[in-house]
């Protein structure tokens, strides 16, 4: 994997930091959509190093920080029922639902697992016959190929034992919903390389044209990430509202053709609440008509919850850009990684956690 | 309630991070009262005894699987305990072993951890001298799980402890981080990246011998077990009060643990290490006592990471490669491999 150390040499970085800031004239305010990319640029201190006037504002792509309360707190009770296995990936398991958390309900003897893949819960459901194994889908279009091929197994192999708790969100009416939101100061986009990977680029020019921004598809290293504020920025200094792939070597424009017939078959659009920003219309994915029995949420009944989101978390104003994390009253008090009150606090993709772990000031 | 957001025990209490301390601080301590040590509590206790300082230490192994590339659960429980008293200064004697056994344990296997732990006993120059033999029932425990303790004897005029750090230290790494932690995960997982990667564990006395031998006035040493070296560095910043600058191009991470740990999404100073330390030392001291890590066959690849100074006590930070800065923190609870 020698392609890692490559996009993070230091003197490229150097060269392209000089370019970002001879190319700027004035501010501008981006938006990198994807908490990975958030992830990264705080991790490398990238922010630190672009002209003041360049605003990085961090978006709602992080897929632990959105999934819905109602979400966490179904799968907090699937998790508890004792004849279930319940895999998930494993940085859901912090995440607090209104009650506890994943950790608290495996404490408690539900049997909760760490997996890395949702075939590795298929492997589960064929080896235990007698339970019933359940996979938490969560995420954006990166990790839905892999949550549809193996529902598409499941039926394939026959296994009746294993089912999907689906929520998975869509980039695109996200970018829509920011740019509607009446206190919207994005003027562009860095949109998320692995996204758009699984989906093309082809979903961008409509969004880029009709509310005036630059979108630069960006990949996730250091020098990614600066080629993509690079171009970004030249976009903005040009007034041009286009889209441009800046990271080629992954994306292409027509996306993965295999990944997308697989989705289309296994999942339908959905309405999506998203957590802390409320529900956006065509949002997210479901499991289609042909596939509903493999639907966690209709073989278990966990119907009439009461959810209750912490009265202090202003994650939703995180997700939307309009708060930093430091900003929130809670931040660093109330909330911390070992005690969060949101998901952003949760997830090493989160905007507050990343702020947490990799800020000096908002500990002094 | 002294501990805020569990009401029952969680795999994080055992991740050697926030939570962990937090159980000891809130919890053991305030149970034990008087009974508790005065002072620094750390992986070891010195206690005069008899004009004699002893080095006293124990810990618990609960390794799955139990055997993994370059080790085993043996292994670790003998060099562990020998670790945690040379962190110390001190030379390790004798050692206590005790065995809480899941019925049904292959006896061959047991077998087997039990030369390892002969092995590893002889190879560190200590004695297996005492013990316990206990079994759970079927279901009750996960296997075979080993706890260790063991006494050493520090030498005259040696005080190595947290609280020594100081402004000006030069912070030292006897080697490549992150491959026992590695090794464990891609053995527990399944998962394979290309090479093997292979624990490091080992017995690091020698090593400390080496250096002490400078006779430089070594003010910290500590081996980056669980929570790895960012819990180490964290746990020293605190208890002595200082601040701990990284420079992150001097991390030595091998390209196979860092492979990994960004496919995983885990932090590689995070990472648990079985047979390396940290070292604070005087800055005019460090060059020659690197020289005495290097020529020892458990510090090849040592070299300075970083340095001690007065600001932001308490608190490690990392300057980037990139060039910006950023803080490392305490490990919370379980490192937690990332969804995408």
């Amino acid at each position: 994997m020698k392609y890692l150390d490559e996009f993070s040499d230091p003197d490229l970085a150097a060269r392209l930091i000089d370019q970002i800031h001879a190319v700027t004239t004035r501010p501008w305010a981006m938006m990198e959509v994807c908490g990975g990319q958030t992830h990264s640029i705080i991790r490398h201190g990238i922010d630190q190093l672009l002209p003041d006037d360049v605003e990085m504002i961090h978006g709602p792509g992080c897929p632990v920080c959105v999934t819905p309360l109602e979400v966490i707190d179904k799968a907090l009770a699937i998790a508890a029922r004792p004849e279930v296995i319940f895999c998930s990936f494993g940085d859901m398991l912090r995440v607090p639902g209104s009650g506890q958390d994943l950790f608290g309900v495996k404490s408690a003897g539900g049997d909760v697992r760490v997996v890395y893949s949702p075939m590795d819960a298929l492997k589960l459901a064929r080896q235990n016959p007698d339970r019933q194994v359940v996979f938490f889908g969560i995420g954006f279009e990166t990790t839905a190929p892999a949550n549809a091929m193996t529902v598409h197994q499941a039926r394939r192999l026959g296994v009746t034992n294993f089912s999907l708790l689906v929520s998975h969100v869509l980039v695109p009416p996200a970018i829509a919903a920011i740019m509607e939101s009446p206190r919207c100061r994005v003027q562009a986009f860095l949109a998320a390389g692995h996204v758009c990977s699984v989906m093309g680029t082809r979903e961008y020019p409509p969004l880029a044209h009709k509310y005036g921004v630059p979108i630069v598809v960006t990949g996730f290293e250091p020098l990614d990430i600066l080629e993509g504020i690079r171009q970004t920025i030249t976009l903005l200094e040009q007034g041009r509202a286009e889209v441009r792939n800046a990271y080629p070597r992954a994306v292409r424009d027509e996306g993965n053709p295999a990944a997308m017939a697989m989705l289309r078959d296994v999942f339908e659009v959905t309405d999506r609440t998203w957590r802390g920003i409320g529900e956006i219309p065509g949002s997210g994915w479901r499991l289609s008509s042909r596939y509903r029995e493999f639907d966690a949420e209709l073989r278990f009944d966990v119907g009439g919850l009461r959810t209750a989101e912490s009265p202090l978390c202003r994650s939703g104003e995180v997700l939307q850009g309009l708060l930093k994390p430091h900003e929130c009253a809670a931040f660093g008090k109330q909330c911390t990684p070992r005690t969060p009150l949101g998901a952003t606090m949760v997830s090493s993709e989160g905007a507050c956690a990343a702020y947490y772990a990799y800020r000096l000031v908002t500990h002094s | 309630m002294p501990l805020r957001d569990t009401p029952a025990i969680v795999l994080g209490h055992g991740g050697g991070g926030a939570m962990s301390a937090e159980l000891v601080r809130h919890l053991f301590l305030p149970g034990y009262g008087s009974a508790g040590a005065p002072g620094e509590l750390g992986d070891c206790a010195v206690l005069e005894i008899g004009g004699t300082r002893l080095a006293f230490s124990t810990d618990g192994f609960v390794v799955k699987p139990m055997f993994f590339p370059g080790g085993s659960i043996g292994d670790l429980a003998v060099n562990g305990t020998v670790n945690d008293l040379a962190m110390s200064g001190a030379t390790p004697l004798h050692l206590s072993a005790a065995f809480i056994l899941q019925e049904g344990t292959a006896l061959a296997e047991l077998g087997r951890i039990a030369e390892a732990m002969g092995a590893a006993a002889r190879a560190a120059g200590v004695r297996l001298v005492t013990g316990d033999t206990k079994v759970v029932d079927n279901g009750s425990g996960d296997g075979v799980y080993v706890t260790t303790a063991g006494i050493g004897v520090v030498p005259e005029g040696v005080d190595i402890r947290p609280g020594r750090a100081a402004p000006g230290d030069a912070i030292l790494i006897s080697g490549d981080l992150g491959a026992h932690g590695v090794a464990v995960l891609s053995c527990r997982e399944g998962l394979t990246f290309g090479t093997e990667v292979r624990s490091d564990t080992a017995p690091l006395h020698g090593l400390v011998a080496a250096m002490l031998a400078t006779g430089a006035d070594v003010h910290v040493l500590r081996d980056p077990t669980r929570g790895g070296v960012a819990a180490a560095l964290n746990e020293i910043a605190k208890a002595a009060g200082v601040g701990v600058e990284l420079t992150e191009r001097d991390l030595p991470v091998p390209g196979e643990v860092a492979d990994a740990c960004n496919l995983l999404g885990l932090d590689p100073l995070q990472v648990a290490n079985e047979g390396k330390l940290v070292a604070f030392v005087p800055e005019p001291h460090a060059e020659q006592v690197l020289e005495a890590m290097r020529a020892h066959a458990y510090g090849k690849g040592a070299r300075k990471i970083g340095t001690c100074v007065p600001d932001h006590p308490g608190m490690v930070v990392a300057r980037t490669a990139l060039g910006g800065t950023r803080v490392i923190s305490m490990p919370i609870g379980e490192q937690l491999p990332r969804i995408c």
